[in-house]
């Protein structure tokens, strides 16, 4: 079989800064990639460019064989848990069928609508219970859950996550990762996972792609997250540790682009660290 | 005491009054479908306050047009488009919106005071773009105002799963393709139409209780995203077509009866609201609990 997401020779940017440059990626059925780096190198805006929704600035992208266009029912996207309010007009139900019908013109005709399909993906999500429940009042995981639903419901080839982790306790993190993994495992969609924590997605990750500073890095965790590999990336001594089945990256410099973020999303310290910035 | 409510309530000769206001019903009752149906985007949208400042400007384009002896529905028709362009093209964010519209709509109450001053004709018209009026609508009106209510519907209809889609997550609906960027000015103009109508029956001051409460009260009782709009026109119809049949008669303006009605209507929905959501959330849960354990 042929990737699901394929780029050659890539580059991105905007305003005169470039982002990323001669990125070579191709993601296989069934494999899981994740994507790693600092704020502000260009993890969003790679998906934003498989998602069809910003140009690359030279080299090709495909998905599917096909070039990356806006609104691609091949892919699935998984965005970072936001509250939807309270009084949100949905329920679980309509939220998913969004990902079915949402982009078409028109009400729809009540009899064609696929609730059959619907009721499908948020079984493979274990969310059938609160189908019928406003979605507002659903807790942030059981609402990340739903819309993990919504990206499923279509049948993807690929599933963009885009930070899904972010604001969920370690329960609902574990929940989000085992349900991709299994959506890959028994539907071989490719997964392009962005995320600045490794640990949680680290038993399921096949490949890493790391960007920093205009440069990246691709290959397994064992190559790419290594002292040698990112102090190479980021031109200054980096500590990696393995320690108990975790790994821990210390000495990320400062830089325009993350000093905000830093603290908060390179310095892996640990389970009590991340569950407080969770 | 009893004088005074005389003056609220009068049915002596109803049945002739009935047949005066034929016009106005049916105005009444386009308006309580439109407004119905828009509020529900409204509240998704988070716009209420856009659509009080759209009536302003909408108010001072229909006073324009009474000095300059124009067509009213016409003129409040152009205030509503301006401010509707101004603020869908400026704010699309909701702070920078809110602000927008901050500034926007004292300008437009001022304008249309000053046309309205300027106006020398019946002191009745131009109280009625404020608060309303029931003086009978005539036929050319009343053809505006339909064809104008039709327009509305019929985008709405069109925009539906994608504007409900961009309402309810702008990001996400962003990534399945769906054209926000677009949806946000183009649903303002649409919103700008329904305030235009809803000028000529129920004033400027108050457009916000047929767009805006309508929906605010269905979406306490139900999240259904067919029954809400089905139950926010029902309300809006009820409280425009049975203000004008309370004020029939009576020497009062018909928006008293009109903001009445919804406003009770939204308080009964509230108070009722916590139990129907309590059910359908226990029930979830009492199935979820009944589920093995993982």
């Amino acid at each position: 079989m042929s990737a699901v997401l394929e780029l050659r020779d890539a580059a991105l940017g905007y305003d005169g800064r470039v982002l990323w440059s001669g990125l070579d990626l191709d993601v296989e059925p069934g494999e899981f990639v994740a994507v790693l780096g600092a704020n502000g190198s260009g993890k969003t805006s790679l998906l934003r460019a498989v998602l069809g929704l910003q140009p690359l600035t030279s080299g090709t992208l495909r998905v599917g064989g096909r070039p990356a266009r806006r609104g691609d029912r091949a892919i699935g996207y998984v965005p970072q848990q936001r509250r939807l309010e309270p009084t949100t007009p949905m329920r679980a139900k309509d939220v998913v069928r969004q990902g079915l019908d949402g982009h078409r013109w028109g009400i729809g005709r009540p009899g064609r609508v696929g609730w059959d399909q619907v009721a499908r993906a948020l079984e493979a999500v274990e969310a059938t219970s609160y189908a019928d429940v406003p979605v507002g009042v659903l807790s942030g995981g059981e609402q990340q859950r739903v819309r993990i639903a919504q990206a499923l419901v279509a049948d993807p080839s690929l599933l963009l996550c885009d930070e899904p982790l972010l604001s969920l306790d370690l329960a609902s993190q574990r929940t989000v990762t085992t349900l991709v993994d299994r959506r890959r495992r028994e539907h071989g969609s490719g997964v392009l996972f962005v995320t600045h924590e490794i640990n949680p997605v680290l038993p399921y990750v096949d490949r890493v792609l790391y960007l920093a500073g205009g440069r990246f890095s691709v290959g397994t965790v064992e190559e790419v997250l290594t002292s040698g590999t990112l102090s190479d990336l980021y031109d200054a001594p980096i500590e990696v540790v393995r320690t108990g089945g975790r790994i821990l990256v210390a000495g990320i410099p400062d830089t325009p682009d993350n000093a905000h973020h830093h603290e908060h999303h390179h310095d892996h310290r640990g389970q009590v660290q991340e569950a407080a910035h969770g | 005491m009893a004088e005074v409510w005389q003056r609220i309530f009068d049915f002596s000769d109803y049945g002739e009054l009935l047949g005066l206001v034929h016009n106005s019903l049916l105005a009444g009752a386009a308006l309580g479908l439109v407004g119905g149906l828009v509020s529900w985007f409204v509240m998704m949208r988070d716009l209420p306050f856009a659509v009080h400042g759209i009536s302003e400007l909408s108010f001072a384009g229909a006073s324009g047009a009474l000095l300059l002896g124009a067509n009213v529905v016409a003129g409040s028709l152009v205030g509503s488009l301006l401010a509707a362009a101004v603020i869908g093209g400026l704010g699309s964010r909701a702070r920078d919106r809110n602000s927008i519209i901050g500034v926007l709509m004292p300008f437009g109450l001022g304008l249309g005071v000053l046309f309205l001053s300027l106006y020398q004709g019946r002191s009745a018209n131009k109280f009625g773009l404020l608060t309303g009026q029931i003086v009978a609508i005539d036929d050319p009106q009343l053809a505006w105002l339909l064809a104008t209510g039709a327009v509305v519907v019929v985008a709405l209809l069109v925009m539906w799963r994608p504007l409900a889609f961009a309402s309810t997550d702008p990001e996400l609906a962003a990534a399945r393709g769906v054209p926000v960027a677009l949806l946000s000015p183009l649903f303002m103009l649409v919103l700008g139409l329904a305030v235009a109508i809803s000028i000529q029956v129920i004033g400027a001051l108050l457009v916000l209780s047929v767009i805006c409460t309508p929906a605010a009260a269905a979406m306490r009782v139900t999240s259904s995203p067919r029954l809400v709009p089905l139950l926010s026109m029902g309300f809006g119809v009820v409280s425009v077509v049975g203000g004008i049949l309370l004020a029939l008669g009576s020497d009062v303006p018909i928006s008293p009866y009109v903001t009445t009605i919804s406003f009770l209507i939204y308080l009964v929905c509230r108070a009722i609201g916590p139990r129907v959501t309590a059910a359908r959330v226990g029930a979830g849960r009492l199935r979820a609990s009944r589920l093995p354990a993982r």
